[in-house]
């Protein structure tokens, strides 16, 4: 079994390799992550997310909003960044756009009308409004997303 | 029709399998250029279908039939490395059929229905976790992928647990059984938005830069021993080289994805120095494809499943590699983020790294499930064009992309005031966008030119006893 190679690297040391350096990093890794843990809340200002807030994000997930715009640059790149929507535009423009879809301008991008309620879009601008609130070490670069 | 050359019977459920990955790969390409068109055209195929719906069924669809693809290697793969039939052969048919009942379901649903009526269809209000990128699937589908995981993986560990225990077949195995642990993150929605990108990045990132670069490497080191005849002790050192790489890169390298979304600062660091390595192993690689190829026993007559296995390595160098390396540290990355540079690596890294690999798996093993050690000259002359076609589109789409990212960054990004809206600058990318749609139509091209190769003829010159073995054998037979 053992080829024992000019560099005197054999196959048994790569598996060491593989199973010790996999072992010690998803260790490292787990640690990390507790730590993010603990420090998420501060972050992102867990407090304030309240039942509105809640609401909004499902409102956001079963829309799949996520389809089209990025949230925190994360998503489709077809529509603007809206993790920072509600510092470019504040409340009531994000209300009165979402409730004026389609635009129907021929040969432009379109979002879909969804009917929401006040109430929804209320909830949807709480949501935003946290969003916007992250801790995202300083990105966007600018308030254009 | 049972073939002549399979070493086990069992083996036959995978013809299934890629049979399948492959016309759902067709289906990905034709919501592809209808997303590409939309990019160019705002409201092309509006209201009826939006751009979000066949974004979801683009990226769903190509994680499917990757899943196809890699579920039909292993019911290959497995029973040849373990020297014994398939534990079940009959399973392994059962869970083609739900998946791809499944399957379909889902992304009938995805057009038929708006999603948020989808959602209250499918009990999202229990659990829910639609509506996050690529994991848009609907609870019953989801709990249904880790079923049909749990059962496939049933199926192949105990093929494995009877028969010869290679360390291709081990890899391959903690690269699936990876797959489907992590899966299980999928679940888990926070009512946090930053916890629920943490998890979602188990699922995203630990897959396609983790447990798949598993199973990419078991499948690849599969092809190279099969079509080069180098001693496995040699192939076996470079897997375990490789995977351990990927893995010590991969797993902190997760970082790069925290950079901007609400995590600790100190993921700047570990995420960028850690994913700066990345390109390691892909670089690995590639030196040990050409390097099997170098030092190759025989010549393989299947010529085309050498070239898409070393194509793999490349490309997959390349997408993964190099594109993800552009924009990985964290001050590119500030300025790169959610740009059309992230859809450039996206496309490159999964053609080169998971497309390339089972189309290299299906090229080498598809042959053989029909009876032949190889194809005849002129298909597998179908095939190489369709490699240089698929992969040169795959390239003017990427550039194209590449073009339009610099420009979105330089006009949206940088400017520290008077910067341009996400909308203007978009106008200002038509170029790139149009340049894109051309390479996306050369590409189903050439994935056409791909299916054609199943059912090309032998060339008129090809005298049928010199077309390699099957064809051969056949004759003889009927003789």
């Amino acid at each position: 079994m053992n080829q024992v190679k000019a560099s005197g690297f054999t196959k048994q040391m790569a598996r060491n390799m593989f199973y010790g350096g996999s072992v010690f990093f998803i260790l490292v890794f787990i640690a990390l992550i507790f730590d993010s843990e603990r420090k998420i809340p501060m972050r992102s200002n867990a407090e304030a997310i309240t039942p509105a807030v809640i609401s909004g994000k499902k409102l956001w997930e079963t829309r799949n909003c996520i389809g089209c715009h990025t949230l925190l640059g994360e998503g489709a790149y077809f529509a603007p960044e809206l993790g920072n929507v509600y510092k470019r535009r504040g409340p009531e423009f994000i209300k009165a756009w979402i409730a004026s879809q389609p635009t129907n301008i021929p040969g432009r991008r379109q979002m879909p009308q969804f009917n929401f309620t006040e109430a929804q879009l209320n909830d949807l601008v709480e949501f935003l409004r946290w969003t916007s609130n992250v801790n995202t070490e300083n990105w966007p670069p600018n308030i254009e997303g | 029709m049972q073939a002549t050359t399979l070493k086990y019977k069992s083996q036959a459920v995978a013809k299934y399998y890629f049979v399948a990955a492959l016309v759902l790969f067709a289906a990905q390409i034709i919501f592809g250029l209808t997303l590409g068109l939309q990019y160019v055209i705002g409201d092309l195929a509006f209201p009826y279908i939006p751009f979000n719906q066949a974004r979801m069924v683009h990226t769903n669809l190509l994680i499917v039939w990757l899943l196809f693809g890699f579920m039909g290697s292993a019911y290959y793969l497995v029973p040849e490395e373990s020297e014994t039939e398939l534990y079940s052969p009959r399973l392994a048919m059962v869970l083609f059929w739900v998946f791809l009942a499944a399957g379909a379901l889902t992304i009938v649903g995805y057009l038929a229905v708006p999603y948020a009526k989808l959602a209250e269809l499918t009990g999202n209000e229990l659990l829910g976790t639609m509506g996050r990128e690529f994991l848009e699937q609907p609870l019953p589908t989801k709990v249904g992928i880790v079923v049909v995981c749990l059962a496939f993986l049933f199926n192949i560990t105990m093929t494995v647990l009877k028969g010869r225990k290679t360390s291709i077949s081990l890899v391959l195995l903690m690269g699936l059984w990876g797959l489907a642990l992590m899966f299980l993150f999928s679940f888990v929605n926070p009512d946090n938005l930053v916890r629920d990108k943490m998890y979602w990045w188990f699922v995203v990132h630990l897959w396609v830069e983790g447990v798949w670069e598993l199973i990419m490497g078991a499948l690849l080191a599969f092809v190279l021993i099969k079509t080069t005849g180098v001693d496995r002790e040699v192939i076996d050192k470079w897997l375990y080289v490789i995977i351990a790489m990927a893995l010590i890169t991969g797993i902190l390298g997760t970082g790069h994805h925290f950079f901007f979304i609400g995590m600790p600062g100190y993921w700047l660091w570990v995420g960028s120095i850690f994913s700066a390595m990345e390109p390691i192993p892909f670089f690995m690689m590639t030196v040990f494809a050409f390097n099997m190829v170098q030092r190759r026993r025989r010549d393989h007559p299947n010529q085309a499943a050498l070239l898409w296995a070393v194509g793999t390595s490349v490309m997959a160098f390349l997408g993964a590699g190099l594109w993800g390396f552009m924009h990985t540290l964290a001050p590119v990355n500030y300025y790169t983020h959610g740009t059309q540079l992230t859809a450039a690596h996206g496309h490159l890294a999964f053609y080169g790294a998971y497309v390339l690999v089972v189309i290299a798996m299906i090229s080498y093993a598809m042959p053989t499930l029909r009876g032949r050690e190889a194809n005849s000259h002129r298909a597998q002359a179908f095939e190489m064009w369709s490699f240089w076609i698929m992969t040169i589109s795959m390239g003017l789409m990427v550039l194209a992309l590449t073009g339009a990212g610099i420009l979105q960054v330089w006009l949206q990004r940088m400017p520290t005031e008077g910067a341009m809206s996400f909308m203007q600058t978009q106008d200002q990318l038509r170029f790139f966008y149009w340049l894109r749609v051309a390479g996306g139509v050369t590409f189903l091209l050439g994935l056409l030119t791909y299916l054609y190769s199943f059912f090309a003829a032998p060339g008129t010159h090809e005298d049928e006893a010199r077309v390699p073995n099957g064809m051969l054998h056949r004759r003889v037979k009927a003789a």
